[in-house]
């Protein structure tokens, strides 16, 4: 007899469930109970995000190798489950040659945005030649805390393709899973949990996109909202984020991988930094 | 020196007048739209007057363009993206981006002087520091437009179109160069409103793109009020919208917006802190702080508004910022002794003295210079509180005057975490004499940009914009470029 899992949701780098103690059923192709998901609500949102902010400090102060170090392990520990997680996706009724693709091309993503973790700063940073006696350059900073939407399709990789970019640049992130694909996203939670990425740094929830996704857009500690296409809900969600200008991202081009998925989360930061003048000695020697 | 009224110091010794000349300028009675290289009455057939702030008497009288006069701007400036501009090589549109930079350098100083009069803004912030970034952002923008491929990492850069730009009323010629440079350089061409009370210099900068060839359609300026602003917004066929001014108008405009292709930046309000620690070299400090919050009647979106001063060193430097405010010249723009000139508009004079009368009710201590005000025209005295706490209406929305806000810290984290409580993340000065401290406090300040050991220095080499709610996109640099690309 199989053991069944239980799948809860992902805040603070702990497995709560669902403060409202609300459920929702996960079948197989047959029809058969696979799992009672967490249909996570509003307050799961605004913890998520107490959560997120607290650890985007230390987070974001990590070094840039570390971010880095860390994203390699988490494509490690990917890559060492990945039985599992084909076997999660054909349970779900995707086929087992595109379960057995998304699974790889998550494992890739990770790699990736490994590489870019100390290396994004250098291509989209400049030294600025100001006509004063200043050091003057710009550089990029994480935005802060963002909101995900995680595509309904390709629930594994979508996720990844969304969330590793925003954490590889210092932000940290608040996740809304696949609805129709969630199990996924919460077995991809152990993955994290088991990666060294501190508590907070991606929160994962579960549940409904019309519910959770409203929430995300009109939290005014979250900086950020990243999504694909959503259909109607689109508009509303834009227009919530305009209340604190939240920076509104939505990927329409199923190509999602590149530089600009981290650096559209990140900020530009100019420094004036004074150079001392005395005069007398020159560069002429 | 414990001086109760400063004003006492010497008051006999004044500097005699020392006004600029306006001979040289020229005015037109009336200004028409700048559409398609040619002055057009608009079909609003409405005109409303220009007034300096400092004398109150009309300058000119300005079109006011309504819907048809915004649509006409546009369609010349699809016409000339889709026929001329995109077709020109980056190397030719270089060519008139120069042209342009240096027929302003020729006439800088009739600019000046025409910013000082419709502006308020004393004549020699507008010599010094207006009129010379502005011809400096052409400068820099002009050898750009050859070199797109470099300016971003991860694309093969093309322009977006029509840009429609909205500038504000507190730095008029160099806001517009800030837009229309980049924008050009870029490959995009322009239709650009300048805010209602300073249209001038931006109509003076018609004429320069007049006689400089460039090809019609390419840069057209209408001129009008908010509705004239709203029309470009709403209009369907511009590719992107590039707005400066208050967080209010760019939340209204960024809801307009959605669900169509229009990208847009925007650069809103602030509540910029300036920080004083107790090693800074304080006669330094004072004077930035004075340049961080007077610099322009105040009106700047990044002044330095919130002063934090170490517990310290506090009363010294408070008391050593008062005697030096008893010191500025507030009066005739157009004088070159003049330090504070005259506020922009009539309606702006009353919101600071709405959020002055604000800080009384609210138990803060006033301190205004004893300064005599001109009889006529709208002036107000520097300002500061003491006595302020984070919850203070004062300390929270922009005053966009001559007012700041004095707050004391004694810690490193307690100042950080005051100065990044704020819905905005515009701007942040940091006074100190240690390099290291520099680096860690500028990396912790939630702001877009973060100066040290000085103030409200721009460049436009140095990319400018800011975090959270005082919008997103960076002007200036190569960061600037990135807005009118895709």
């Amino acid at each position: 007899m199989d053991i069944l899992k239980t799948y809860k949701i992902y805040i603070g780098g702990s497995f709560p469930r669902t403060e409202s103690g609300r459920y929702y059923p996960i079948a197989d192709a047959t029809g058969k109970t696979l799992a009672n998901v967490c249909l996570s609500s509003r307050k799961d949102v605004r913890n998520a995000v107490v959560a997120a902010r607290k650890a985007f400090g230390g987070w974001s102060e990590k070094t840039a190798f570390n971010r880095g170090q860390i994203l390699y392990r988490i494509a490690e520990m990917l890559d060492g489950r990945k039985g599992q997680f084909i076997d999660e996706l054909m349970d779900q009724g995707i086929s087992k040659s595109k379960a057995e693709k998304e699974v790889e091309q998550s494992v890739d993503r990770v790699v990736y945005y490994a590489g870019w973790a100390d290396k994004y700063q250098q291509v989209a940073s400049s030294v600025n030649p100001v006509s004063s006696s200043h050091f003057n350059f710009s550089a990029l900073e994480p935005m802060g805390i963002i909101g995900i939407i995680a595509p309904q399709e390709n629930s594994l990789l979508g996720l990844i393709e969304l969330a590793i970019p925003a954490i590889c640049g210092g932000n940290t992130a608040v996740v809304v899973a696949s609805e129709s694909y969630p199990l996924c996203s919460i077995t991809f939670a152990e993955v994290l949990h088991s990666s060294d990425v501190p508590g907070g740094v991606v929160n994962i929830l579960t549940g409904k996109v019309a519910e959770l996704a409203p929430a995300l857009a009109g939290h005014m500690d979250i900086n950020a909202l990243v999504s694909c296409p959503l259909g109607e809900l689109q508009t509303s969600l834009a227009l919530s984020c305009v209340e604190n200008l939240k920076r509104n991202f939505i990927y329409t081009d199923p190509n999602r991988q590149g530089l600009n998925f981290i650096t559209d989360l990140q900020e530009v930061k100019t420094t004036w930094h004074p150079i001392e003048s005395i005069g007398g000695a020159t560069s002429s020697y | 020196m414990a001086n109760t009224n400063s004003s006492k110091i010497a008051p006999e010794w004044n500097y005699s007048p020392a006004p600029e000349n306006t001979h040289h300028i020229r005015l037109e009675k009336k200004y028409q739209l700048f559409i398609n290289n040619e002055w057009v009455a608009p079909s609003s057939k409405k005109y409303f007057p220009t007034t300096n702030p400092a004398t109150e008497e009309v300058l000119a009288e300005i079109a006011w363009a309504n819907d048809a006069d915004v649509d006409k701007a546009v369609k010349a400036a699809r016409k000339a993206y889709r026929e001329v501009w995109s077709k020109l090589s980056g190397a030719e549109k270089g060519r008139y981006i120069y042209r342009i930079a240096r027929m302003m350098q020729e006439r800088a100083r009739e600019f000046a002087v025409i910013e000082s009069l419709d502006s308020g803004k004393p004549i020699r912030e507008s010599r010094d520091v207006d009129i010379p970034l502005a011809c400096n952002h052409f400068f820099y923008y002009a050898g750009w437009a050859d070199k797109l491929e470099y300016a971003s990492p991860a694309k093969n850069p093309e322009s977006l179109g029509v840009a429609g730009q909205i500038i504000p009323w507190n730095f008029p010629l160099l806001m517009a160069a800030w837009k229309i440079a980049p924008a050009l350089a870029a490959g995009n061409t322009v239709v650009l409103k300048p805010a209602e009370t300073t249209s001038l210099t931006a109509l003076k900068l018609a004429e320069i793109i007049q006689d400089a060839g460039l090809p019609a359609g390419v840069v057209n300026i209408v001129t009008g009020h908010g509705d004239t602003g709203a029309a470009i917004v709403n209009h369907p066929d511009v590719d992107k919208i590039a707005f400066t001014g208050s967080t209010n108008v760019g939340k209204i405009i960024q809801r307009a917006i959605i669900g169509t292709r229009k990208k847009s930046t925007l650069e809103l309000g602030g509540k910029s802190a300036n920080i004083i620690f107790d090693d800074a070299p304080i006669d330094q400090a004072v004077e930035g702080i004075v340049n961080g919050i007077f610099f322009n009647q105040g009106h700047v979106c990044c002044a330095g508004s919130r002063l934090f001063v170490q517990e310290n060193v506090a009363e010294r430097v408070i008391q050593k910022l008062k005697s030096r405010m008893e010191s500025l010249y507030v009066g005739d723009p157009l004088d070159k002794n003049t330090d504070i000139g005259a506020i922009n508009s009539k309606e702006q004079l009353q919101t600071i003295q709405k959020y002055i009368r604000i800080g009384k009710e609210e138990g803060a201590e006033i301190y205004q210079s004893g300064c005599t005000l001109p009889s006529k025209g709208y002036f107000c005295r520097p300002t500061l509180f003491t006595g302020v706490s984070q919850s203070h209406v004062i300390a929270q929305e922009e005053i966009f005057g001559p007012v700041l806000t004095i707050q004391t810290f004694r810690t490193l984290d307690e100042v950080i975490q005051k100065a990044n409580n704020s819905p905005y993340g515009l701007a942040a000065g940091v006074w100190t004499d240690k390099g290291s401290r520099i680096f860690n406090l500028t990396t912790k300040l939630r702001a877009g940009v973060v100066w040290a050991n000085t103030y409200n220095k721009f460049d436009p080499v140095s990319p400018f914009g800011g975090y959270k709610e005082s919008g997103f996109g960076r002007e200036g640099g190569i960061h600037g470029l990135s807005a009118y690309l895709k």
